[in-house]
């Protein structure tokens, strides 16, 4: 069972800010979307998971200088730009 | 509808500059709503081709592009608020070999938010109207990409297929469009949502449009780790195929009549039918949404606010910057997924949701090979119901059961196509033909001959 408490939760785990008049709405879709998932509890462990279809593994190419990113056309799409930087939000308060 | 022959046709006794011009005045007219943006160089590029200087297998044709495709210096939205104003300074792989061959970017098309979606209403930019009912939808992810070609509103489109984004739009639009092998068409510069499931592939009038545009879109391409660099060419190889019937994926009467009449069409080729069952099948849906989800999840938290994309007047801390961000700049069904994949990979639901889900993606490509060792082809309806009308499926598990029979696809990362094989109240109904790895041949030659049955 999906509660609203839950809900926050996951929203703050998500780092999604979340409205309380949206909470409830969220917690029914939670709860039937979830509750279908359980029909995976029928099924059996014995084979390995698949997580990429290809049977590639480390794929190599030769290590050759190539055109980057120009500073400008980078910053080109920030709103927020100081100087030379983006600028970002606080990471230590 | 306008096929590439046909193109061509008008451009022997018409200037390319004044057949772009008209397509893009009927585009600017209609009321699809299948374009996000026209491209303001379409024009440009036509006169080029009047000079003689638009060279290659697609010179003058104009080509749709769907809008989580990157194209360099034309807005790329993905559907969404979030990147309403961004737009990118390099071209998609698929878009630079579409330039090398002298095709003519025509637009950018609507889609679902990050292509979450069957319907497209989940696009901030309005939905896609079904060009054989307005009232209806043109169907999703890549429904802008379908309607366009039905409506003539082009001649070629892209769209991208993560779990039916490509075959649900061709199916509820009437057109062909292919799913490509996992890894035969590069995915650099698409803008993902579930990697390990999307295949970037072509839409088209016609299958041999459908096969040149594969053709000029497959290969090589080392910016894709998992590119698997083969390329492709279409060489008609009928023969009397063995075809299975998958009985797990069905439809309701409407969509079923037309199937079964379908399967006649194809034993009158002379290919041998029988039914096929897949028992894992049940389980596929489950497990595809917990796989796109927690990819999602994860793919969707570059969105900062700050590189790129939307961002709030003030710099707050990190997480409410963030998490407000992220808030605003997604619509509902995004944020939903981002939710339930988040929780599906958290500490203690890993193993339940997540990791269960990788085992049944095992069991649905073992059960996809033991069936290609006895059928050459797979087939199936497309999609189990016919065109939705506009806000019919308001209830998200409703929406996300309309996608059973093309997420086995993805999860096997197999190749499939979906093809018009006719009409019920006027809307068109397709058929799904699957094929082994890298059988896009087989598909393409069976598609041709069932193409001549229905008439182009």
């Amino acid at each position: 069972m999906i509660t609203e408490k839950d809900v926050y939760k996951i929203a703050t785990l998500a780092k999604v800010e979340i409205k309380p008049e949206e909470a409830e709405n969220l917690r029914k879709e939670f709860q039937n979307i979830l509750e279908y998932f359980n029909i995976l509890d029928e099924v059996e462990e014995n084979v390995e998971p698949t997580f990429q279809v290809l049977p590639l593994s480390n794929v190599f190419r030769d290590d050759v200088p190539k055109r980057c990113i120009p500073r400008d056309e980078a910053l080109k799409n920030a709103k927020h730009v100081e100087k030379e930087y983006f600028k970002g939000p606080k990471v230590v308060e | 509808m306008i096929s590439v022959t046909e193109w061509r046709q008008r451009l022997e006794s018409e200037r390319a500059y004044d057949l772009v011009a008209e397509m893009l005045e009927r585009i600017e007219k209609s009321r699809l709503n299948a374009y996000i943006t026209l491209n303001r160089g379409a024009l440009k590029l036509a006169e080029e081709y009047d000079k003689g200087k638009l060279e290659g297998r697609l010179a003058g044709i104009p080509i749709a592009v769907k809008d989580n495709i990157s194209t360099n210096g034309i807005r790329t939205t993905c559907g969404s608020k979030m990147l309403e104003d961004y737009t990118p300074f390099f071209d998609a792989h698929v878009v630079e070999r579409i330039k090398q061959e002298g095709g003519i970017i025509i637009g950018k098309t609507n889609m679902d938010e990050f292509a979450m979606g069957t319907t497209t209403e989940t696009s901030y930019f309005g939905v896609v109207k079904n060009p054989h009912d307005e009232d209806r939808v043109a169907g999703g992810s890549s429904g802008g990409s379908g309607a366009s070609v039905a409506a003539g509103e082009t001649v070629l489109s892209l769209g991208s297929d993560t779990g039916g984004s490509i075959r649900c739009p061709a199916s509820f639009c009437g057109v062909v469009g292919l799913k490509p092998t996992y890894g035969l068409v590069s995915r650099y510069g698409l803008i993902p949502y579930a990697n390990s499931l999307e295949q970037i592939g072509p839409m088209a009038s016609c299958i041999e449009d459908l096969a040149l545009l594969l053709e000029v879109i497959a290969g090589r391409d080392e910016r894709d780790s998992t590119n698997a660099g083969k390329s492709f060419t279409f060489v008609p190889e009928f023969k009397k195929f063995r075809i299975g019937v998958i009985r797990e994926m069905s439809g309701n009467d409407d969509v079923m009549g037309k199937f079964e009449e379908a399967v006649e069409a194809v034993r009158s080729l002379g290919c041998e039918v029988k039914e096929v069952s897949m028992p894992s099948f049940k389980y596929a849906l489950a497990a595809y949404y917990i796989i796109a989800m927690g990819e999602a999840s994860s793919n969707l938290a570059r969105y900062d606010g700050v590189r790129y994309g939307y961002s709030l007047p003030q710099l707050d801390s990190w997480t409410r910057y963030f998490s407000r961000v992220r808030a605003e700049g997604f619509g509902s069904e995004v944020k939903r997924r981002i939710m339930l994949g988040s929780y599906a990979l958290s500490a203690g639901y890993y193993g339940k949701y997540y990791l269960k889900a990788l085992k049944v993606r095992t069991l649905i490509k073992n059960g996809f090979q033991k069936a290609l060792r006895d059928f050459d082809l797979l087939v199936s309806p497309t999609m189990p119901s016919l065109p939705f009308k506009i806000g019919e499926l308001a209830d998200p598990l409703t929406m996300y059961k309309m996608d059973v029979n093309t997420v086995p696809i993805n999860l096997a990362g197999l190749p499939a196509l979906s093809i018009p094989v006719g009409f019920v109240k006027d809307l068109p109904v397709g058929m799904q033909v699957i094929g082994d790895y890298f059988a896009e041949n087989k598909i393409l030659s069976f598609a041709l001959e069932l193409e001549k049955v229905y008439g182009v």
